[in-house]
């Protein structure tokens, strides 16, 4: 069964044509990751489906629900972890955790211990009553994923999660979910720039470049149908060695120096 | 509920955080009923019109919540800017109980602001005629901020940065300042133009209540204030459900 259905799904802005006519469908219990250089269309595409964006064209269902014409019944359907922050920085770690999970409506003693699970996994649990503003870009990363963990939806979209996270961090992070996603069955959207995160977790991969997918499949599939042996060189030869220019919006330069914070890149 | 309740909270909670925010936002009026109160009062009173300081606390406790209010209905650009808007966009909760969660929010943070305003004024010598109508007094604060959060919030949904910030400041702030009655009494065409004003109204019913003078009568004043913040509200809220980021 699928969970995820996009069918034509279009978004223009003004002049730019950021996703273009893609289609695609995950099924339900998958984990699925979605691939591309800078400036795909990756993050367009998951705010589509997480409601914060109007398509301009196409067609979308998630678990059952049209985002555009029904997104309460969608947003009951999903968690996010965000690429750009989204934490409140005038509270603390604790706060912001206890925030979602009224939002989210996750039981009192379920969020608590679960709160605590999550903030040691991500070692932040010593610092809980800070506030956030006092954080490193790690920490704040780090947060925001054992936020977005704090509910278990259907489906759990992760645009870029272990960008800027230490290789502890980021193992800790997938054998997590990758138990959340066995024990529970919940559907896993990723997008990383590690291949060998994809390589190493995903179920299948579909890659996007200049707003279209072009190509699909499991890992095995993309290196046999490039003919290389890992899924970088299969990646580069789909999507080409060009550096994409990016005009540098403010998002994109925050996003520059958290990667320069973390020593990465 | 529990969604307006803890965005409530938060709201409430960034603000007692700030000290700066809090000593910054009540410098202005200090120095409106200091400079004017003390500056024109002579005038006022060559004038007829009896003590200024009794005219003009209304009108600065009134100026206090305006600015606060819309300030707070604002932040939204803030939350849209820093990501924390999302957050609260994606969950599974309606949009019309988060709007509402923040406006209340920075509604009763405008109103704690009017609230010290009023002690600072009696400090300053204001003496309401009647300390029994307090209670009301601080209901109608509410009112008049309930008003300008939503405002402040249906104006953030429309603006995407900060950049049209000082535009509303000078543009529709100050205008309804000024315009409200606040500073001095109304006459002639500036009456006609108050009219339209929904500040005016709440200053009225802050006169009415603590001076036992008013130019409207407390019916009218609390059914305009009621009905423009339920328009207001369902400006904003409509707004806020049609966002996109
Ligand atoms: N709000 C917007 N207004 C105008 N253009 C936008 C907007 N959001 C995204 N874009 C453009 O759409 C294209 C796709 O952006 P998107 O964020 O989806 O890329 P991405 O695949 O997530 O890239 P990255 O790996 O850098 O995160 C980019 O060219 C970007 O500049
Ligand atoms: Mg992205």
């Amino acid at each position: 069964m699928n969970i995820i259905e996009v069918k034509n799904l279009s978004k223009k802005f003004k002049g730019l044509t950021a996703v273009d006519n893609i289609s695609f469908n995950v099924e339900k219990g998958e984990i699925f990751a979605f691939l591309g250089p800078n400036g795909a269309g990756k993050s367009t595409t998951i705010k589509m489906l997480t409601t914060l964006l109007h398509p301009t064209e196409g067609e979308m269902q998630l678990n059952g629900h049209n985002p555009v014409e029904n997104p309460d019944e969608v947003r009951r359907s999903f968690g996010i972890v965000f690429q750009d922050p989204s934490l409140d920085d005038e509270l603390t770690a604790y706060e912001n955790i206890e925030l979602h999970g009224v939002l989210y409506d996750v039981p009192r003693a379920i969020g608590r211990k679960r709160a605590e699970e999550l903030l040691k996994l991500v070692e932040l649990w010593d610092r809980k009553d800070d506030f956030v503003k006092t954080f490193s870009g790690g920490m704040k990363r780090r947060l925001e994923i054992a936020r977005g963990l704090l509910h278990h939806p259907k489906i759990l979209f992760l645009d870029e999660p272990t960008l800027g996270l230490d290789p502890q961090t980021r193992n800790h992070m997938w054998n997590y979910i990758k138990e959340l996603n066995q024990k529970e069955g919940i559907t896993v959207f990723f997008t990383t720039h590690y291949m060998e995160e994809a390589d190493r977790i995903a179920g299948r991969i579909a890659i996007i470049d200049h707003g279209k997918i072009v190509a699909s499949g499991t890992t095995q599939e993309l290196k046999e149908k490039t003919g290389k042996a890992s899924l970088e060189d299969a990646f580069l030869e789909l999507t080409g060695k060009v550096i994409r220019e990016e005009e540098a919006g403010s998002i994109d330069v925050m996003r520059m120096n958290r990667r320069m914070w973390a020593g990465k890149k | 509920m529990k969604t307006i309740y803890i965005l409530w909270l938060r709201q409430l909670k960034r603000y007692s955080r700030s000290k700066s925010r809090i000593i910054g936002s009540l410098g202005q009026p200090l120095l409106f009923l200091l400079s004017l109160g003390y500056g024109f009062g002579p005038i006022f009173q060559k004038a007829g019109q009896g003590n200024y300081i009794q005219f003009l606390a209304p009108g600065i406790i009134g100026m206090s919540i305006i600015f606060t209010s819309i300030f707070s209905g604002i932040e939204i650009i803030w939350d849209r800017q820093f990501g924390f808007l999302k957050e609260t966009l994606v969950a599974p909760v309606s949009r019309f109980n988060i709007m509402l969660g923040r406006t209340l929010g920075g509604a009763t943070v405008a109103t704690f602001q009017g609230i010290i305003v009023f002690i600072i004024s009696v400090i300053a010598g204001f003496r309401p005629t009647s300390w029994a109508s307090i209670p009301a007094t601080i209901l109608v604060m509410l009112l008049v901020a309930l008003l300008f959060t939503a405002l402040g919030t249906a104006i953030a949904c429309i603006l995407e940065d900060m950049q049209g910030f000082q535009l509303i400041m000078n543009f529709l702030v100050m205008p309804l300042f000024f315009l409200s009655g606040s500073l001095f009494p109304l006459q002639g065409s500036l009456l006609t133009i108050a009219r339209f004003n929904p500040l005016s109204y709440g200053i009225d019913a802050f006169r009415f209540l603590l001076t036992n003078s008013s130019h409207f009568g407390l019916g009218l004043d609390i059914a305009v204030l009621s009905v423009v913040s339920l328009i207001f509200i369902s400006i904003g809220s409509y707004l806020f459900s049609k966002i996109q980021i």
